[in-house]
């Protein structure tokens, strides 16, 4: 099982640290966790994906509800939440190969980003799955690189308002 | 004064040092209230502390400036703290100034560790927040053990510590340690002070976060330069988004209302009490409650007291060294209703067999604790006190004849009698004839081992607050430095410490600190010559091989409390012990009561980790 949070906390130096470090040190599995600004400059988005079995999973809620900074946690898993995530990939490719990952670049609508004699390095931003099927697409030309933001989450706004600043108030 | 250069920054300010800084000197000195030395604004500035504005600004006093040291001590004063526990170094010189001339009593120990513990033992002895001081890198690093202490047990604690100026920050300068992430773990909250103008918010944020809620150590870390910066009240940093120190959320009515209706069909209660009924001060609802109800009552060590030991629906503590009525009691009971607690390892054993025909009723302010080792039928989440309250309104009178009479049956059939010896001493006699001389009035701080849990077992506790031990963390060490704590913030009451001799040694340098202030402590030394607790885990589950656990060296404890000027003496017999008890309370000043007992005594009952409630562990001698 998985989770997805969405943690908004107070943008104070070492908050970070504080829901990183509760997350390590109660064994919890993370998947990712990213964190950005919001709307408003004081306040940060920490997207956390954690894995585990159920009662885990509800302390892990309860863990990061007590951290000081934390001004609320919304469990976004069951919520159809909006997600995203970004990737960039460098393949070793040259010669045939090279116009075959081009193919694949192509079909799926990944940016290029970099260009060289015998690499290419695309940009991917979708969903996980968009991201996990350009891994997929560009595995057999030989990945030399990646690097992956982790999930970022939003819960899905209804009636034209999010959900969530509906409750805050 | 008003900040009168526009523009100018604090820590630009603070690098310039101009002829103001001694004019102003002198204007402090004319417009402060309280005396202030000149050299104490000297030494303020003399770090590049800060100045405030130009000549100007020095016709138009409207505040005396303070610089972060000042207002730090100056904030302590306005909240009433009496009492700091510290150590100065490089990094607090500024902060100590300071306290040079407050009325706050600073209790110098003779490591930090210990004057951690000390403000523990303030603390828990008043329900008061421990305030302790420390200098940067060891000085910070030595006030781990102390914060971790605080931090398992819920014990609200201020450590103020210095730490390098912000210039040097990050470059692993002298006595560098990043105490700010280092302590994050073992703290509720902490700070590591960056701006000046943030201070006074900082310190007030982090006072009231010790105590608000489930209470617990809070650690602010000042850099040297914040310390003699001047900090303007007219030009503070403004929290944007203050933390917002609510009332606790009223308990949820549907689920103090499950609570009564489990208690009201239940026929074997159990009453299981923790620090939660000692913070909120619940004795005398829990007592109304028992009376009520007939509810057995088990209490952990952060609950001794807040019910009567002396009460006959009192159990005492549960779980591996509770008595064999307790831990049956609690495998009989049909609801178990937990109060303040932590349904900690010691306590539960094995999960899947605790309790096995129980109902599980939880009430905790922190709804972390609900379901984190132990599913529960009922959660109620909320302040104790309130939910007594709300309870007591409502719930009816249901003597429970029957489960009084099993109770009863199962203390009579089990019962914990000291054991007896007419030559060596018992060290549970020898703890016994100290609580009958204490008459259930004294302040007990114990350390931990054998002695902490025979004292859980047989010293009579009739208060709350008035039984002191690290429980969570179980730290040796703590004893002789938080009964410090708790006599100086006890002056008048009769605080006696029971510590074994490992854990005497590791703080043993306070006796000078006992000395200097006169802390008349009354300490009884259970001395067997190793460290009891594992030698006993050895001896039952290591077949017998005793790996440095046995001292072959301890010194004269007798004479090495003499050099401190304690009064001491040693005890063999075991016709003596309850003369000498007495002779011990009866002193003045500090006093040191050696009671040499045998190596091989055993805690018992002893439940093996893990396992379930009725499994005791059985020894060769039958004895368990």
């Amino acid at each position: 099982m998985i989770k997805i949070l969405s943690i908004l906390v107070r943008n104070r130096p070492g908050v970070l640290s504080h829901v990183a470090g509760l997350v390590t040190r109660r064994g919890y599995n993370v998947e990712s966790i990213a964190a950005g600004p919001t709307e408003n400059p004081e306040i940060t988005r920490i997207n956390l994906v954690v894995s585990g079995d159920g009662p885990i999973l509800e302390q892990v809620v309860k863990q990061v509800r007590k951290l000081v900074d934390v001004i609320r946690v919304d469990d976004l898993t069951n919520d159809q939440p909006v997600t995203g995530e970004l990737a960039l990939i460098t393949v070793k490719v040259s010669g045939l190969k090279r116009a075959e990952a081009l193919n694949v670049i192509n079909l799926l609508s990944l940016t290029i980003s970099d260009i060289k004699e015998d690499s290419l390095t695309v940009m991917v931003a979708g969903t996980a799955l968009t991201v996990d099927m350009a891994v997929n697409g560009l595995k057999p030309y030989g990945i030399v690189a990646m690097a992956r933001t982790g999930l970022v989450a939003l819960p899905r706004p209804r009636n034209g308002k999010p959900k969530e600043s509906k409750e805050r108030d | 004064m008003k900040e009168k250069s526009k523009g100018v920054g604090p820590k630009k300010t603070a690098e310039k040092k101009t002829a103001a800084d001694k004019k102003l000197a002198a204007v402090k000195a004319q417009a402060s209230k309280k005396p202030v030395k000149a050299k104490t604004d000297l030494a303020g500035g003399g770090q590049g502390g800060g100045q405030v504005g130009g000549q100007g600004a020095l016709g138009r006093v409207k505040f005396t400036p303070r610089n972060g040291a000042q207002t730090i001590v100056d904030f302590l004063e306005s909240v009433g703290v009496d009492t700091v526990f510290g150590y100065p170094g490089g990094a607090v010189i500024p902060l100590y100034d300071a306290l040079y001339d407050s009325k706050i009593k600073h209790v110098l120990t003779r490591h930090e560790q210990a004057a951690a513990h000390a403000a523990d033992g303030y603390a828990r002895s008043t329900g008061k927040p421990g305030v302790v001081f420390a200098t940067s890198g060891p000085g910070a690093t030595n006030l781990v053990t102390g914060l971790a202490t605080a931090h398992m047990d819920s014990v609200p604690m201020l450590a103020i510590t210095g730490q390098v100026s912000t210039t040097s920050l990050g470059s692993d300068s002298f006595q560098e340690a990043d105490i700010y992430g280092i302590s994050i773990p073992i703290t509720k909250y902490n700070y590591l002070v960056k701006d000046a103008r943030a201070l006074p918010g900082i310190l007030s944020e982090a006072y009231r976060l010790t105590d608000y809620g489930r209470p617990g150590p809070v650690l602010v870390d000042v850099p040297k330069d914040i310390q003699t910066t001047i900090v303007n009240p007219d030009n503070l940093l403004p929290d944007s988004v203050p933390l917002r120190f609510e009332k606790p959320p009223s308990p949820d009515l549907a689920s103090v209302d499950s609570l009564i209706e489990a208690l009201h069909v239940s026929h074997r209660p159990v009453l299981y009490l923790g620090g939660g009924a000692t913070i909120t001060n619940s004795g005398a609802d829990i007592l109304t409650l028992v009376e009520r109800t007939d509810m057995a009552v088990v209490a952990t060590l952060q609950a001794k007291g807040v019910f009567p030991d002396n009460h006959p629906l009192c159990l005492g503590i549960p779980g591996m060294h509770g008595s064999k009525y307790a831990n049956l009691a609690i495998n009989e009971s049909d609801l178990i209703l937990g109060l303040g607690v932590r349904f900690d390892d010691r306590v539960v054993g094995n999960v899947r067999r605790f309790a096995p025909l129980a109902r599980v009723v939880h009430v905790d302010i922190d709804p972390a604790e609900i379901g984190k080792r132990l599913p529960v039928d009922v959660a109620v989440i909320g302040d104790l006190g309130q939910v007594l309250s709300l309870v007591l309104k409502r719930l009816p009178k249901n003597s429970r004849p029957a489960w009084r009479k099993r109770v009863a049956e199962l203390r009579s059939t089990f019962p914990m009698d000291v054991p007896q010896s007419s030559r060596e001493i018992k060290p549970q006699a020898a703890i016994r004839a100290l609580s009958d001389s204490c008459k259930g009035q004294a302040i007990l701080v114990t350390d931990v081992g054998q002695h902490q849990m025979w004292a859980a077992q047989y010293f009579q506790a009739q208060k709350p607050r008035h039984f002191l031990s690290s429980g969570g963390l179980g730290t040796m060490g703590f004893g002789l430095p938080a009964a410090i704590g708790a006599q100086l913030a006890n002056p008048k009451s009769l605080v006696c410490l029971i510590v074994g001799d490992g854990g005497f040694q590791m703080n043993v340098q306070e006796l000078a600190t006992i000395a200097q202030y006169q802390v008349p402590i009354k300490i009884m030394l259970i001395n067997n010559g190793c460290l009891g607790m594992v030698r006993q885990w050895q001896q039952f589950f290591f077949n017998r091989r005793y790996s440095q656990t046995l001292f072959d060296y301890n010194p004269d404890f007798v004479a090495l409390a003499k050099v401190y000027g304690l009064w001491a003496e040693s005890v063999e017999k075991s016709d003596k012990v309850t003369q000498m008890v007495k002779a011990l309370i009866s002193q003045k000043g500090p006093a040191l009561l050696d009671v040499r007992v045998p190596r091989d005594e055993n805690v018992l009952p002893m439940i093996p980790a893990g396992m379930g409630q009725t499994d005791f562990f059985e020894t060769e001698e039958g004895a368990n």
